[in-house]
């Protein structure tokens, strides 16, 4: 089809496709937002205005009190649907599992690369086989275990399993596997022993793969549903995905204040993947790698 | 006192089990024992409200009876349904748009970083604007009429359309990720071998066909797996926007499950359907290990 176009150059006919392509698939990215688009549109409109037809992209009145109603800022809203608490009880467990899986991985991760204990191989087919089972079926016994405990109903439901991670583990492995054994080599001449070099020489240079860990498992914590919604009953415990459903479920008819509080649940994964976008992608490829 | 000495390879293991250590109460904890209690309840009749401890043996009538059940069987063929319908479309739009991203478009960036938008999305908030864009009002329903149809269906009311439309909604959400896991495969191609074809005379399409899909073939079957494995987990979704309704058209297994186990408190039974749920997951996963050294070609 091509060599037909014989008046253009080779170049011409290049940026011609390449202007084309662009403008289909930069359709396809934006219809891919769309719902986004629409979404923070709905969040800033008057309740009727959201069911006008045809639909008004840009609001002909812009009704940010929505955001305050949800989240009862100078006390507008009917009701206090203590969004603030949800958020604050987000963060805390995303933030806590991040950092307690990160340690445990790089620990566990260093010493299945690394270190020559006997077993290590044989644990660690284990370690991986534990990877299949799918969450569904541990799910009833930790409901029993925790119940059993008298932890059902607090945060340790969703920190206790959170603070490991196999995939975590998995990719901290693969990564000091590529590390050459020189390096701690040296550093055993030295007298430095296995904790030391650890922490030295092998957490500094393994930081950016860290940081992807961390943020792969900051999402997996914020974006989590199935455990809070079986593992929480309190509202005052309640995280994000699990405030949201309920505030659903509360203000079914008032789509403008719906819309807000979506919109408000969505902004801390868009901004920890707008500000390290590279480890973020970096962190989910690696994971896929593992095959 | 003559101090006790470690041998140099005890000394060794003891560092190696110290740095594992943490993870291994953890799986232990979380995971295996988890597992066992599993095992050994979907062979029993435990109803949750009786108590721990109460519970008969039942053998395998669990595993028998779930056949009998239409709930079970009707949310496994929802299933089934589900991921082969919104596997190959995900993974095959994901695999052009990688390909035509990488090599005929400006703002590249910005494109991927749109499609990946959906995929770091919290499920809730997604569920939920994806029930405003089905509504009559809504932007989907909007956009169908526009293109000439006079009636559209309520989407997820209807038991004809609730599933494809939540088909629908998960390829939206995954085809970023796929594409980025293509995107990145795509670096690793060698550049000669193209350079060999360009010389040879082969066209963009020969070249897509011949020399691009073959090297991609392992990413494919990776994603092809893990796709449908996650497809066959969705639960979110199924319990914000349907409640497996209208009738059981989006009754999924994950979702009869979960129902099961803490709307009834069949804990016996759920956990079966749990195994269940394993031994296909678990029959994906041998196939990806063994079928990747025939399918694979490169």
């Amino acid at each position: 089809m091509e060599k037909t176009h014989g008046i253009l150059s080779d170049r011409a006919k290049r940026m011609c496709l390449k202007i084309i392509f662009t403008v289909i698939v930069g359709a396809l990215a934006v219809s891919m937002i769309t719902p986004f688009l629409w979404m923070i549109s709905a969040s800033m409109k008057l309740p009727l205005d959201v069911m006008k037809l045809p639909i008004e992209w840009i609001p002909k009145y812009f009704y940010p009190d929505n955001y305050k109603k949800v989240w009862n800022i100078g006390g507008i809203a009917a009701r206090n649907y203590h969004f603030g608490l949800a958020y604050w009880n987000s963060i805390k467990v995303a933030v806590i599992n991040l950092t307690g899986s990160v340690l445990t991985s790089t620990l566990a991760g260093y010493a299945f690369a690394k270190i020559k204990f006997r077993g290590r191989n044989i644990l660690f087919l284990f370690y991986l086989a534990t990877m299949m089972i799918p969450s569904q079926i541990t799910l009833i016994p930790k409901f029993v275990m925790f119940n059993k405990m008298g932890l059902t109903g607090t945060h340790m439901t969703l920190i206790l399993p959170g603070l490991i991670t196999i995939t975590g583990t998995f990719l901290m492995r693969q990564y000091f596997m590529q590390i050459p054994d020189e390096l701690r080599e040296s550093a055993r001449v030295d007298g430095a022993n296995e904790f030391l070099i650890w922490a030295k020489i092998m957490v500094p240079i393994a930081k950016p793969n860290m940081a992807s860990l961390a943020m792969v498992v900051f999402l997996w914590n914020w974006n989590s549903y199935l455990e809070p919604l079986v593992f929480l009953s309190d509202w005052r415990l309640y995280t994000i995905p699990i405030a949201l459903t309920n505030f659903i479920e509360e203000s079914v008819t008032e789509y403008n204040l719906v819309m807000a509080a979506a919109a408000s649940a969505l902004i801390p994964a868009f901004v920890v993947f707008l500000l390290g976008q590279k480890f973020l992608v970096k962190g989910l490829v690696a994971g896929a790698v593992k095959g | 006192m003559k101090k006790f000495k470690l041998s140099k390879q005890a000394k060794i293991d003891l560092t190696g089990y110290a740095f594992i250590l943490p993870n291994i109460i953890g799986v232990c904890l979380f995971t295996l024992i988890p597992m066992i209690f599993s095992l050994i309840i979907s062979f029993t009749d435990w109803d949750y409200t009786q108590g721990i401890g109460n519970w008969n043996f039942v053998g395998i009538k669990n595993f028998i009876e779930m056949w009998q059940d239409e709930w079970f069987t009707s949310s496994l063929i929802n299933t089934i349904v589900f991921a082969v319908g919104v596997v190959p479309v995900t993974v095959f739009l994901a695999l052009i748009l990688a390909v035509v991203i990488d090599k005929y478009c400006f703002a590249k960036l910005p494109i991927r970083l749109a499609l990946f938008m959906p995929y770091i999305s919290n499920v809730v908030a997604v569920a939920i604007v994806w029930v405003m864009m089905y509504s009559p009002w809504g932007p989907f329903t909007q956009l169908v009429k526009a293109l000439g149809v006079e009636n559209p269906p309520q989407w997820l009311g209807s038991t004809t359309w609730a599933l494809p439309a939540l088909m629908l909604m998960t390829v939206w959400s995954g085809v970023g990720y796929a594409n980025m896991i293509y995107t990145s495969a795509l670096q690793g191609l060698p550049g000669d071998v193209y350079e060999a074809a360009d010389i040879d005379g082969a066209n963009e399409i020969t070249k897509f066909f011949k020399l691009t899909v073959p090297f991609l073939s392992p990413t494919t079957f990776f994603l092809i797996i893990t796709t449908f494995i996650t497809s066959f987990q969705i639960f979110a979704p199924i319990q914000i926007m349907t409640r497996g309704g209208p009738g059981t058209s989006t009754n999924v297994l994950v979702y009869y499950i979960y129902t099961s186990a803490f709307t009834f408190y069949r804990m016996g039974y759920a956990s079966a359907m749990s195994w269940i749920l394993f031994i296909i997951l678990f029959g994906i996963t041998m196939f990806q290990w063994y079928g990747q050294k025939k399918w694979v070609s490169y």
